[in-house]
């Protein structure tokens, strides 16, 4: 007899959804968490798309620790004295079956717990699990904090970072090329003066996305939420691409600060936490074996992320597996079979789900975007190049626009502008 | 590898806002006896919390003091440079309090 039906190894997003999947259809479960919190040791760049959340908690919009709500998109190419910006705003953006929030993980991760908690999942703050606890294949427990808690199965949930899940089903560890490193900063400014800069109310706010000189051209781009007291900007970099930068990618986040379209918005504002997080950007091909018999991993620690260049996404990846995993393993002891036969509805649900669906329809854009520099500092010059050649007036008589483009699109080459284009519309 | 342009940005000023429990004296990365320069320095480039350092005639150092458990040296430094990479001990570490 183990000590407890399920184990959950870490409280980030998919964890603790988990844990309440288990606990509210009577299994015994414990959450293990390393921080003295949960979301101690969490970050995220900041917004979460309700739909997953909806689907565990329909209310939760009565308390969640929620920032604002995004209702207007921006996406902007920078060069570095210019921007060209897009904004979009849609009423649709507040219906409550497709909205989205910024969030601030440190406020948002427990209160997760205590749904979870709720449930009747037990809690331990504090300890780390060491290694699992093995017999031949099979995973049977953990061994954190000195002590063996054994279990029938054991769902890892401990970030992208995950140590444990090599152990766990033999994934190697990512390469270079399947991860970026993220850089943030957490910019404190007063409630109002955020409303006033993003014409919104104090529920309401922006999400937005940089590229080209954000990354001064390297494979990646910025991006920045506002919170209700603050701003979260930062930066998202190819490892493989910035290991050769001329610069770092700290200095590299000081001078995206200092960008004109970026230094206005983020002026008086105080810098309260600056955080780093790695990012799995490999996508569905860098998937890694999701279950092992008596193991499960769901969220970063299987790479699940989504990058789509105008929208990243984790957090809603991260707890809709959470969710499946609690139901599959909840039905696996149900049945008295938590080998990876008996869990494998898991991975027919995941299969069903947005999750391992969006992750295939966009499974050629990491490749695409490693293969397409030109996004990332041809066409952002491109765009403000036109742009200039449009809105600029110095008094000498005007060229029609088609004259004006031709020289800049022969500069880039028509061929290659078509040929990525072609490439961009297949990997979306 | 390219030449770094000139660095402004003081990134242990910006750690110094967050808050840790440092292990003090109880690294929880080992960087092998003899880096190689040109893997080093890539560190340099990748550290969000810019804990890898060449500078004046120290010409490689490191304070892990100020980590932010991402992890990305861990996988850069992958069986060359990182000896060994494992959490600080449980409560140890960064505590976001933002996240």
């Amino acid at each position: 007899m183990a000590d407890f039906d399920a184990i959950v190894v870490g409280s980030g997003c998919a964890g603790p959804v988990a844990a309440h999947e288990l606990a509210t259809r009577g299994k015994s479960v414990l959450v293990i968490e390393r921080g003295n919190f949960a979301g101690a040791k969490n970050v995220s760049g900041g917004r979460l798309y309700t739909h997953a959340l909806r689907e565990v908690f329909p209310n939760f919009r009565d308390d969640a620790p929620l920032e604002r709500r995004v209702v207007r998109e921006r996406i902007s190419m920078l060069e570095p004295e210019a921007g060209l910006t897009i904004e979009f705003s849609d009423e649709q953006m507040r219906d409550e079956s497709q909205d989205s929030y910024t969030v601030l993980r440190a406020q948002f991760d427990p209160w997760l717990v205590s749904q979870a908690e709720a449930a009747g999942a037990e809690y331990i703050h504090g300890i780390a699990v060491e290694s699992l606890i093995k017999d031949g294949n099979r995973v049977t427990g953990v061994s954190a904090g000195g002590d063996e808690i054994s279990a029938d199965v054991v769902i890892l949930c401990d970030g992208v970072n995950s140590l444990l899940a090599e152990q766990a089903v033999g994934t190697p560890r990512p390469s270079r090329s399947s991860v970026a490193v993220g850089i943030k900063q957490v910019i404190e400014l007063d409630e109002h003066v955020i409303n006033e800069r993003f014409t919104c109310s104090s529920d309401e706010g922006a999400a937005w996305l940089f590229m080209g000189d954000a990354t001064h051209g390297h494979v990646g781009g910025g991006f920045l939420y506002t919170n209700k007291n603050s701003i979260s900007l930062g930066l998202v970099v190819t490892v493989a691409d910035m290991v050769e930068a001329d610069t770092t990618i700290a200095q590299l986040l000081e001078d995206f600060r200092q960008h004109p379209v970026i230094a206005p918005v983020i002026a008086g504002g105080a810098v309260v936490e600056h955080s780093g997080h790695l990012v799995a950007e490999g996508g569905y091909n860098a998937l890694p074996t999701l279950i092992g018999d008596g193991v499960m991993l769901a969220g970063e620690s299987a790479m699940m992320c989504l990058n789509a260049g105008y929208t990243v996404r984790g957090m809603d990846l991260a707890i809709a597996a959470g969710m499946h995993a609690g139901r599959s393993a909840a039905t696996a002891l149900d049945n008295g079979d938590t080998s990876s036969k008996g869990l494998g509805s898991y991975v027919k649900a995941l299969e069903d789900s947005f999750v391992i669906k969006d992750m295939k329809t966009l499974r050629r854009f990491p490749d695409f975007m490693e293969h397409t520099p030109r996004m990332f500092s041809t066409y952002p010059e491109l765009a403000c190049s036109l742009a200039r050649q449009m809105f600029l007036v110095d008094g000498t008589p005007m060229k029609p626009v088609r004259k004006k483009a031709w020289p800049l699109l022969k500069d880039v080459g028509l061929f290659n502008l078509l040929k990525d284009a072609r490439k961009g519309v297949k990997a979306l | 590898m390219s030449t770094l342009k000139p660095i402004t940005v003081n990134v242990d000023a910006y750690l110094g806002l967050n808050k840790y429990e440092v292990d003090e004296g109880n690294p929880h990365i080992e960087v092998a006896p003899e880096p190689e320069t040109e893997l080093f320095k890539e560190l340099v480039r990748i550290c969000p919390a810019g804990l890898y350092k060449m500078d004046g005639d120290q010409p490689m150092s490191v304070d892990f003091a100020g980590c932010l458990e991402c992890g990305t040296c861990r996988i850069v430094g992958a069986g060359a440079i990182i000896a060994s990479w494992r959490y600080p001990s449980a409560t140890m570490g960064i505590e976001y309090r933002y996240g």
